[in-house]
């Protein structure tokens, strides 16, 4: 049964800079990049290139020693031109020189009528070497899945509600006819359902309406209703032994457009938002392009960010976009002092809460501009109560916080952590008068509980 | 302000690290902090963006909250001080006459509190934290305007040192630290803090005739005693409408320096739900429990006390400050939002259980809250494990 559930805690915040939906032409980045980082829990990344070697779009260049045959692929065709590690030797960034015309890897491709009759392990086995596994994030944990499990039921959330978010079904773009064979691939890893989770306060897409083989969910309400840990808690809660996967639809097309074309397309159309954006809209390029790249020719005191303002990375001008990123923010880096900054009234600073001359509440539809100050230093947990207005689970968030503070394994399993993954908490975070890093903490929690 | 940031420039080596005072590096840091907020950035991984709440901005919307009190009951120390010794003042005599007394006392307790504050921050070296602006505030409120200052000053000792720091200072403190230091006073020099002689700050005039600086709630026992109905008790008081039940609201009767007007803890309590710093749902509660209490006691009857009309409960003695300002300080409330309601709930409950059954503690509210302060815990416990249940539950079916 498709269930509609309403939400009502939460909190949208307004920024200034939302894509439109355009798509502007810039020219390629000259280099592309992987980085082991973008992976939680890859803990021994193994490279298959070296320095100087060519590559095809879609050449393995990586995977994970305890995952041997999960392959991490090349985005884009080229020159491996460098490869960057850090202290101990930690991998950081796998770069490459990009060719002018791309050329793709070929895999075997499969019609439709022999999709039907793929079996689960001649998927598996495509899916893994193909490049796409990693599209496949395990809950409990937010990790790349583990190909030997069986997922009670797979969860996809069709709508981003994040500051700037992209509009998800725009941004399938060309992508958007492997959206129902990517669902078919997935079908063969559950026995449960297929999760299709949409925003039924906006017009639905025509791909995500007519796609067969799922549960239809709608969601109302403000961030984080578009969370899919959120959407989990409420169809299908994730106890203790439970594993359930998530896709984003982006994902599932790759995915499907592996079996269909037989090809690893990295293509993506990211959204480049935020308010130094002169006009925020879509353009197209690969994964790992550089940041500046998409961005634009921009200068002055900017941070840009991979990812959303909540839980995207600052990766700087000459990082590279994320794996699982398909937006890049730039906004103002916040590095001044402000006088009596604490207790002046202000209309243009924007605030959840309304404490003492904090207007922003009065004006709601009104874009903010936020930077990157974070306006008040680190402190213990005091105020209480405001978590829970923006958290729509039914978990006690400072219980748990504290609860992996004091490294308490029971606790923090009774308290919930496994159906949180940092994106979960990073709206709290923003609220949070005490400006604790919530989401380190949480995954530093996730990290105790899996390796425990 | 580029002049006060050089000035903070010039002599910030001086407290960093091998410099000559490197050990009072927090002293800078606070005041520079309190001059202007920090240009602290974000990190890299983590949300980009902080919202522009912070704990000072928290904690001063509380101290404006309680402004209305305080300067009301400059006023009220005033107007109680002219009526008692028979003359006619202006409203300039009274809040000056009313400064005299509270002042000193509101200067005694951030003074001495923050150099307690300031000495454990150095000591422990962590960084100076925005909770005793409100401590300080409240500490003067609560006590009688005749208090002595140098046990002002060491009720405030006692209550950041025991109450807070030795705790790990904010956040972590299990009572409210302005009760601890009201408690001390209470139990270590009950007669400057009880009693009928201290409400009214006399300032060494005499009286008029038939004078008694008395309180409400201590007209309770004394007509239990006599056998004669409270409400012709109160009605009978020297000065006349003292106790009707709006002088009462408004608040221009003895009591502590800022626990008297309910119509101005109404005005905190307004602010304080309106900016959404403190919580309604105890505000309401602690109002609900008192109410609750005071019609059982009026049902049960038996003496003159249990007698007292129930809503006469809720505009006597202090709790109305206390429901507003104490229980709802976050940190030694409940923290779970089913919690607060019980929470609040009990110490109404317990603070007309304290005034009408216990006649050696004419008000309640203090030990109340202090009570409560302590099962706190326990309430969330319980709120916790409910949802630890529900948890365990969904897993089995």
């Amino acid at each position: 049964m498709s269930k509609t559930i309403k939400l009502k805690k939460g909190f949208d915040i307004n920024l200034a800079g939302k894509p439109e939906k355009k798509i502007s032409e810039i020219s390629l980045s000259e280099t592309f990049a992987v980085k082991p980082t973008d992976f939680p829990h890859m803990s021994r990344p193994k490279l298959l290139v070296k320095e100087g070697d060519t590559v095809k779009a879609g050449t393995p260049i990586l995977y994970d020693k305890m995952s041997e045959d999960v392959r991490f692929c090349a985005p884009v065709s080229g020159e491996i031109a460098e490869i960057k590690r850090g202290e101990k030797r930690k991998l950081l960034e796998i770069k490459i020189l990009a060719d002018k015309e791309m050329v793709f890897e070929k895999f075997k491709s499969y019609n439709s009528s022999e999709i039907s009759g793929l079996s689960k392990e001649d998927a598996l086995a495509h899916m893994k070497a193909g490049g796409v596994w990693p599209n496949v994030i395990q809950r409990p944990y937010g990790i790349v899945a583990n190909p030997e499990d069986t997922p009670k039921a797979i969860f996809i959330s069709a709508f981003d509600t994040n500051p700037l978010a992209p509009d998800v079904a725009y941004q399938l773009g060309d992508k958007e006819q492997f959206f129902q064979t990517g669902l078919d691939m997935l079908k063969k890893f559950t026995d449960g359902k297929i999760h299709l989770n949409i925003d039924a306060q906006a017009e639905v897409a025509q791909v995500f309406a007519q796609a067969e083989g799922v549960e239809l969910n709608k969601f109302t309400g403000a961030h984080p209703a578009g969370n899919v840990g959120v959407q989990i808690h409420h169809l299908d809660p994730i106890n203790k032994g439970d594993i359930a996967w998530t896709v984003t639809p982006y994902g599932v097309a790759q995915i499907g457009q592996l079996f269909a074309e037989g090809k690893y397309d990295a293509s993506k159309l990211v959204a480049v938002t935020g308010s130094e954006i002169s006009a925020p809209g879509y353009v197209k390029t690969y994964s790992g392009a550089t940041i500046g790249n998409l961005a634009g020719d921009l200068t002055g005191n900017l941070r840009f960010i991979s990812g959303n303002p909540l839980t995207g990375e600052n990766c700087g001008k000459n990082g590279y976009l994320g794996f699982y990123h398909n937006q890049v923010t730039v906004i103002p880096e916040g590095d001044y002092e402000e006088f009596l900054g604490w207790i002046k009234p202000s209309t243009t600073k924007l605030s959840f809460h309304k404490a003492l001359g904090l207007l922003s509440f009065l004006n709601k539809n009104k874009e903010y501009t936020v930077d990157t100050n974070t306006h008040g230093e680190e402190r213990p947990f005091v105020v209480s109560g405001a978590f829970e207005k923006v958290l729509p689970m039914d978990i006690l968030p400072t219980y748990l916080f504290k609860a992996i503070i004091a490294e308490d394994y029971d606790e923090m399993e009774a308290l919930g952590i496994f159906e949180l993954v940092e994106e979960d908490v990073a709206l709290l975070e923003f609220i949070d008068p005490s400006k604790n890093d919530l989401q380190e903490i949480l995954r530093e929690g996730i990290e105790l509980i899996k390796n425990s | 302000m580029k002049a006060l940031q050089n000035l903070f420039d010039s002599v910030k080596p001086n407290f960093e690290k091998g410099g000559k005072w490197e050990k009072f590096y927090t002293l800078y840091e606070g005041h520079r902090t309190i001059a202007f907020a920090p240009d602290i950035l974000t990190k890299n991984k983590g949300t980009q963006i902080k919202d522009a709440v912070d704990l000072k901005r928290v904690m001063i919307t509380v101290v404006i909250a309680m402004i209305p009190a305080l300067l009301f009951g400059m006023w009220n120390v005033g107007h109680q001080h002219f009526i008692s010794v028979g003359e006619e003042a202006t409203l300039f005599n009274k809040i000056l006459i009313g400064s005299i007394a509270v002042v000193p006392v509101l200067i005694v307790s951030y003074a001495v509190g923050l150099l307690t504050e300031f000495t454990f921050c150095v000591i422990r070296n962590h960084p100076i934290s925005e909770g005793y602006l409100v401590t300080g505030m409240l500490i003067a409120l609560v006590m009688p305007p005749t208090i002595p200052l140098w046990q002002v000053a060491m009720a405030t000792i006692f209550a950041v040192v025991i109450g807070k720091e030795a705790f790990g200072g904010t956040g972590m403190n299990i009572l409210n630290v302005a009760l601890t230091a009201r408690a001390f006073l209470y139990f270590a020099y009950p007669g400057q803090i009880s009693g009928d002689s201290v409400w009214v700050y006399l300032g060494g005039k005499e009286t008029v005739d038939a004078f008694s600086g008395a309180t409400v709630l201590s007209y309770g026992p004394t007509s239990i005693a006599n056998g004669n109905n409270m409400m012709a008790e109160i009605g009978g008081h020297w000065y006349d409408g003292m106790f009707s039940f709006m002088n009462m609201f408004i608040g221009a009767i003895p009591g502590s320096i800022g626990e008297t007007s309910v119509l101005m803890c109404l005005i905190g309590a307004a602010i304080l739900i309106g900016t959404g710093v403190g919580s309604w749902k105890i505000i309401l509660s602690v109002f609900g429990g008192a109410y609750f209490m005071g019609v059982v006691f009026n049902l049960v009857g038996g003496n003159p006390y249990m007698d007292f009309p129930a809503h006469y409960h809720l505009v006597a003695g202090g709790l109305a400050f206390g429901a507003v300002f104490m229980a709802t300080d976050p940190v030694s409330a409940s923290q779970t939002e089913v919690g607060k309601w019980i929470y609040g709930f009990l110490i109404g409950l317990l603070t007309v259980l304290i005034r009408v059954v216990n006649p050696a503690y004419p008000e309640g509210i203090m030990l109340a809250i202090l009570f409560m302060n302590v099962f706190a815990p326990l309430i969330d416990y319980y709120v916790v494990d409910a949802n630890k249940k529900r948890r365990l539950k969904r897993a089995t079916v």
